[in-house]
């Protein structure tokens, strides 16, 4: 049974949804429909005019080599910041899980790392590795590993995954602890007295009632990798080294406001927006299939 | 096929025992029901057998082998939940051959199995449904299919019925019974409602407060009870007490037990001692009459259906047989007649 209200005009409903469709539309339907707009022009070096070039923008992009490498950038960031991030969230969740001591402050200290602004969190853990006076870094060096993610493209690579993963793990693990807590703990008793040890009955019983709380973190999970982790990149690497780490949206502000190419750059964010909807629906459509309710 | 042995067996949560050292030997095909008020420890009693609470003290053996130790999936015994615990994202099929299909048994023995456990608690038509789609009689029956195709050494039963309503209760108190029966397995049946446990039990323990008060067959324990929380925990109304100041031919600090049964209603000054009728409620077959003791003490008498109840406010003696009143001394222990 649906609980329906039932209006009798139009005028109160209408009422009703503004707020929402007024924040839509300043913050969200005018800059992307501006975006679209812009991206089918080419201003001027002091932008006072633009000129028209209609799918120009775009059909450049397409053919350019590092716009090219910044997908398969973004792709591999992308990929290990979901998959780090939910693995150890999910890992440290099942260790808390099975706490009966002190499990409260094992939560609450989990948690803080999501209370620290993405900015932050990259010029943390740029101190610790940082060349010259970086803590770890230094340690390294003693162990005989030469430590330079200034000129190293993949160490770059590893260092804005951990860092973006970190405090992301926070917020996975939160979703993940109370997915655990959810599932009875007589199901899991069944399944102990039917046979099944600890990673039979992980893998048969937990995995599955998880999976709704796995699926909505995935979403949400690359949406992050794809969009807010902007922060954590600009104050590390700055994209670098050469475009080592300039994942889209890196390159969408690079282009723009560093290379003052608005038109690029507009093409750029509507490119981004196209290839999240799309991510989203083929999540929904088939991932979802396998998700038991 | 199993014998199963409870040795002074103690449990202690933090610094609190709650199991107080429970003995009993349980032979081969017995059904035992363990029967106490909600925290007298029963359900955890059990839950030590299962293997799903550690044992502080004493010995829990099977077929003669502690198995103290030892995994709940070493024990080879099979649980039904109260709230059934069935795997919700699985089938009815897939629910009761979970523990085949870990055991690694053959394709063709599960489904063999499966489909006769299916018979004989006519869940055929639903071995496809998922758990949700289903009544909670029909998922009580997954739930003891998903214990039958195991074919345990023992059952055990924590509070299965309590949430069904009371005629589907009845009607699968029988089929337990029933099965366990056919199967011959030996059975631990945990609840709170004393119906069943006469109804179900071989031999009953009865707990309070962690302590098993008595330990015997149904009809014993009812006839005999051991002290004064047995004899008004088990039988329904619960036997009635009167003191010495209701009737001075007691011994002092003693009370007496008598069943409302045994309780008959005649003239005032005729009987044992007189009262004042209260209340009846008739129940068809038979009336409770609830009266009042000259101390204000109550008591219930049990009459025929047919009989006129007395009005309220009647004034009325009461007679009982010698045989059936039990004498219970201030530490609530029965004092044997004679």
């Amino acid at each position: 049974m649906e609980k329906r209200v039932t209006f009798k005009g139009w005028f109160l409903p209408l009422l009703l949804v503004l707020p929402q469709a007024i924040v839509s539309a300043v913050f969200f339907f005018y800059p992307a429909g501006q975006a679209v707009w812009q991206s089918m022009f080419i201003p001027d070096p002091f932008g006072l005019k633009s000129q028209f070039v209609g799918l120009g923008n775009f059909e450049y992009l397409l053919g350019n080599s590092y716009y090219r490498a910044s997908f398969v950038t973004t792709a591999i960031f992308s990929t290990l910041v979901t998959v780090v991030s939910m693995g150890v969230a999910l890992y440290l969740a099942l260790l808390a899980d099975r706490l009966i001591k002190g499990s409260g402050t094992y939560r609450t200290l989990l948690i803080w790392p999501y209370a620290v602004a993405p900015a932050i969190a990259g010029v943390l853990w740029l101190f610790m590795f940082n060349t010259r006076v970086g803590v770890v870094a230094w340690y390294l060096g003693v162990l005989g590993y030469d430590w330079n993610h200034v000129l190293n493209g993949t160490e770059a690579m590893g260092l804005v995954v951990v860092a973006s993963s970190w405090g992301r793990i926070s917020y996975n693990f939160l979703f993940f602890l109370a997915g655990l807590q959810a599932i009875p703990k007589s199901v899991i008793e069944a399944a102990a007295i039917d046979g099944a040890h600890f990673w039979t009955r992980f893998r048969t019983i937990v995995w599955p009632l998880l999976s709704p709380t796995t699926f909505f973190l995935l979403v949400v999970n690359i949406v992050y990798a794809f969009f807010e982790t902007f922060g954590v990149i600009h104050t590390i690497t700055a994209g670098g080294p050469q475009q080592a780490t300039t994942i889209l949206v890196y390159k969408v502000f690079s282009d723009g406001f560093v290379g003052q190419d608005l038109g690029s750059s507009a093409a750029q964010s509507v490119i981004l927006l196209i290839v999240v909807s799309a991510l989203t629906i083929v999540q929904f459509k088939f991932v979802e299939r396998r998700v038991h309710y | 096929m199993a014998t199963v042995t409870l040795d002074n067996l103690r449990k202690t949560f933090g610094k609190t025992e709650i199991i107080h050292g429970v003995d009993i030997d349980i032979t081969d095909g017995e059904f035992i029901v363990i029967v106490g008020p909600s925290g007298c420890g029963k359900s955890t009693l059990l839950r030590m057998v299962a293997g799903l609470e550690t044992v502080t003290s004493g010995e829990v053996r099977i077929n003669g082998a502690r198995v103290n130790e030892k995994e709940p999936m070493d024990r080879n015994i099979a649980m039904v939940f109260q709230n059934y615990a069935l795997y919700p994202h699985m089938s009815v099929f897939d629910n009761m051959a979970y523990g085949l299909k870990i055991a690694g048994k053959p394709k063709a023995e599960i489904a063999a199995r499966v489909a006769d456990a299916a018979r004989l608690l006519q869940l055929e038509p639903y071995l496809q449904r998922k758990p949700r789609e289903l009544s909670g009689g029909q998922r009580q029956r997954v739930a003891m299919g998903r214990a039958i195709v195991r074919e345990p050494d023992v059952f055990l039963f924590d509070e299965p019925l309590s949430n069904l309503d009371a005629k589907l209760r009845v009607q699968m108190r029988l089929e337990i019974r029933q099965l366990q029966r056919k199967l011959g397995i030996t059975a631990l049946y945990v609840t709170h409602d004393q119906v069943e446990a006469m109804t179900l039990a071989d031999r009953m323990i009865v707990m309070n407060a962690g302590v098993a008060e008595q330990i015997g067959a149904p009809m014993e324990v009812y006839e005999n009870p051991a002290t004064t929380f047995v004899a008004g925990f088990i039988g329904s109304p619960p036997m009635n007490f009167l003191s010495d100041s209701a009737l001075p031919a007691l011994p002092p600090t003693t009370r007496l037990g008598i069943r409302p049964e045994h309780v008959t209603l005649t003239a005032p000054g005729r009987g044992r001692a007189d009262a004042t009728a209260l209340y009846s409620e008739a129940l068809g077959a038979e009336t409770l009459v609830h009266l009042r003791l000259g101390d204000g003490e109550q008591v219930t008498a049990r009459i025929g259906g047919k009989t006129v109840p007395p009005a309220e406010g009647t004034e009325l003696g009461l007679a009982w047989p010698d045989d059936h009143a039990m004498l219970f001394g201030p530490d609530g222990k029965r004092i044997p007649p004679g």
